[in-house]
């Protein structure tokens, strides 16, 4: 396989540096300092001693029984990122960065979050290296992700509304950046998956592939052979990429990567690059995006907040294209089932987006053979969409 | 190349004059005042108008020109209805206009046949924020073809190698950011602007035209004493917006411009 990405970091026809000007030496600093950081035998220690013992990795991978049982088919085992300090993998990338930041001498840190899940996780990290942190958040997600919201205040990051577009991720990303192009000389921006211009969708990638790279020895510890299948859910499309990559050389691991189908596809309330969108470029990298003909970016819709967004990773893209990687996607209705089905079967609450992965699951495992293995990543636990899910039921907490 | 850029700066330095650089939001707020703005704001001393395309996403532009998209948008402007827009300002005027567009905006119509649209319509120049020297390779074929110049942009945080590369790269004129920023921002550090469009002048054989923070004629006649040209864009979409249901809107733009230009007339 070659070494992706390319030296403009492209992943094919994908990926690339689409920013202003102002941007363009931090992301080449950034560039040069993560290449130095990842030969460094120090910093990667470092790295490991924050995963092993401020985040808890490795995360278990775990043999899900009764799910198994009850649909009947392949042997079905959870990635359990859910277990990672702060709720979900975020905390990977999270970490990883922040300790740049602080080779990169850069005081302050911004993000940008969906879901809160990686608003939470860099406020963790930010909190526990005495940086000062801003997170901006679309004013839509801060109504559906309350909870995210005030977490991220207890952390002492401050949490910044954006009233722009559609009030989501994508408009959260955008207004990082302005921060960013303001205030590049002091900041560094931790984006929170792996997307944007180079070299974030390789970093980011590399600071999730731990995921994989666990789950690969844990599955042959536990089996004696590799699974047939991979799942994960796909918003920017860092958990899937995190859990997939460790396998790409292994041509008989099939991988899916489940998409925000919100309302459906026929409706064009979804969040489904890969069945509704085709390539261009929005916020620094060329990828598959939800556009009009005009090449407006389309509003978006999902029942999760982190797979709300119109663009998907640029890698993705190339995988996609290559047929490596099959996408398909669950609706809100599906995944809201999927959510239900693991905490009755399992006593395990996922978070909405892990829940289009078990989606999937629900449908995949009744047609493999009982001697079959499918592991799905699980990127977080859904204590924070309780609170939205109640409110769908019509439930008052 | 040689073009209405190219002659009007060859005519203003005839006069010792400085270039103003007029910003619109192309349909903001609608294509039918644009066209009127355009005719007035030549008249009240504008020398170069760029014609902002608006996008869903624009990661350069701060809340002023943020806002004028969405309103152009909401009016149902598009790049082909701007591109007719030109066609038929050129009936009027020789005034040069240089496009503001993101990048997808080009690649949903396809480089080449953007590039021939946007020169048949009679547009003089590109400046695409969000995308530097090093990823214009597809595009740079086909506007070459057109004849139709890059401008790019050099910010305060260029280095000496890129303040180069876009030197070299940069056709028409070279785009220099006053500020670490977005548009709108407050113009600051007028020595440093001072230095750096020094530097770039030394390596460009383009002329050099600063924007971003310039919001009043003192701003315009300080950084015309540096630059071959002024750029003002959020401060003249801000009267837009607040006079948008005045009918004499277009008539208090065209004064400010007026102001403008008067503050850089040569001492």
């Amino acid at each position: 396989m070659p070494m992706l990405p390319d030296s403009h970091g492209r992943f094919g026809p994908y990926g690339g540096r689409y920013v202003p000007e102002t941007l363009m030496p931090a992301l080449l600093e950034l560039e040069e300092e993560y290449a130095k950081a990842k030969k460094d035998r120090r910093f990667q220690a470092d790295l490991a001693y924050y995963l092993k013992q401020y985040v808890g990795r490795p995360t278990s991978l775990y043999r899900a029984d009764r799910l198994t049982k009850k649909l009947g088919g392949a042997k079905i085992y959870l990635k359990r990122e859910d277990l990672c300090h702060t709720g979900a993998h975020k905390i990977n990338n999270a970490i990883g960065q922040v300790l740049l930041a602080m080779r990169m001498k850069k005081r302050r840190i911004i993000a940008e979050t969906g879901a809160g899940q990686h608003g939470v996780a860099t406020a963790t990290a930010a909190a526990m290296f005495g940086l000062e942190c801003e997170v901006y958040m679309g004013t839509e997600d801060m109504q559906r992700q309350a909870l995210n919201v005030f977490r991220m205040r207890l952390l002492g990051a401050k949490v910044t509304g954006v009233d722009a577009g559609s009030r989501t991720l994508k408009d959260a990303i955008s207004e990082a950046m302005r921060d960013w192009t303001t205030n590049v000389r002091t900041t560094h921006y931790i984006l929170g998956s792996v997307l944007g211009a180079h070299p974030y969708p390789m970093m980011i990638r590399d600071f999730q592939a731990i995921i994989g790279k666990e789950a690969r020895k844990q599955i042959l510890a536990a089996e004696g052979k590799l699974p047939s299948y991979l799942v994960a859910c796909v918003g920017g499309g860092s958990n899937s990429i995190g859990l997939f990559h460790a396998f790409l050389g292994d041509r008989t691991v099939k991988m899916v990567g489940v998409e925000a189908g919100g309302s459906g596809i026929v409706s064009g309330q979804h969040a489904a690059r890969f069945s509704g969108g085709k390539p261009g470029v929005l916020q620094g990298t060329m990828t598959y995006l939800l556009q009009d003909e005009n090449g407006q970016i389309n509003l978006t819709h999902s029942v999760s907040a982190g797979l709300d967004y119109a663009a998907v990773g640029p890698e993705h893209s190339l995988y996609h294209d290559q047929g490596r990687i099959e996408y398909t996607y669950a609706t809100d209705t599906e995944a809201l089932t999927a959510f239900d089905l693991l905490a009755r079967e399992e006593g395990i609450v996922p978070a909405l987006e892990s829940a289009h992965a078990i989606a999937h699951v629900i449908k995949l495992a009744p047609k493999l053979k009982k001697s079959q293995v499918i592991i799905a990543n699980l990127s977080g636990r859904g204590d924070k969409d309780v609170q939205q899910v109640a409110r769908m039921r019509g439930v008052e907490l | 190349m040689s073009g209405r850029l190219e002659s009007t700066f060859q005519r203003l330095r005839d006069k010792k004059e400085k270039a103003l650089i007029a910003y619109l939001m192309a349909g903001d707020p609608g294509l039918a005042e644009t066209e009127q703005l355009v005719v007035a704001l030549e008249q009240a001393g504008a020398d170069i108008i760029e014609l902002g395309v608006p996008f869903s996403d624009p990661i350069a532009d701060g809340p002023v020109i943020q806002q004028a998209a969405e309103r152009a948008l909401k009016s149902g402007t598009s790049l082909r209805k701007i591109l007719d827009s030109v066609k038929s300002l050129r009936q009027r005027t020789e005034i040069p206009i240089v496009l503001m567009l993101y990048y997808n905006s080009i690649h949903a119509m396809g480089y080449e046949p953007f590039c021939t649209a946007a020169k048949d319509a009679g547009v003089d120049g590109l400046i695409v924020p969000d995308m530097p020297p090093d990823e214009a390779g597809p595009l740079k074929r086909p506007a070459d073809a057109a004849g139709l110049p890059l401008i790019f942009l050099l910010a305060p945080t260029s280095t000496p190698s890129r303040r180069k590369l876009v030197a070299e790269e940069s056709h028409g004129f070279v785009y220099y950011v006053s500020l670490t920023g977005i548009t709108g921002a407050k113009l600051s550090n007028v020595t440093d602007i001072q230095q750096n469009v020094k530097k770039l002048k030394k390596v460009s054989a383009s002329p050099v035209a600063v924007g971003f923070g310039v919001a009043t004629p003192e701003d315009a006649a300080r950084v015309s004493k540096m630059a071959d040209g002024v750029i003002v864009g959020s401060a003249i979409v801000k009267r837009i917006a607040s006079y948008q249901q005045d009918p004499g809107m277009v008539d208090h733009v065209a004064e400010f411009v007026r102001s403008l230009k008067a503050a850089m007339a040569p001492t």
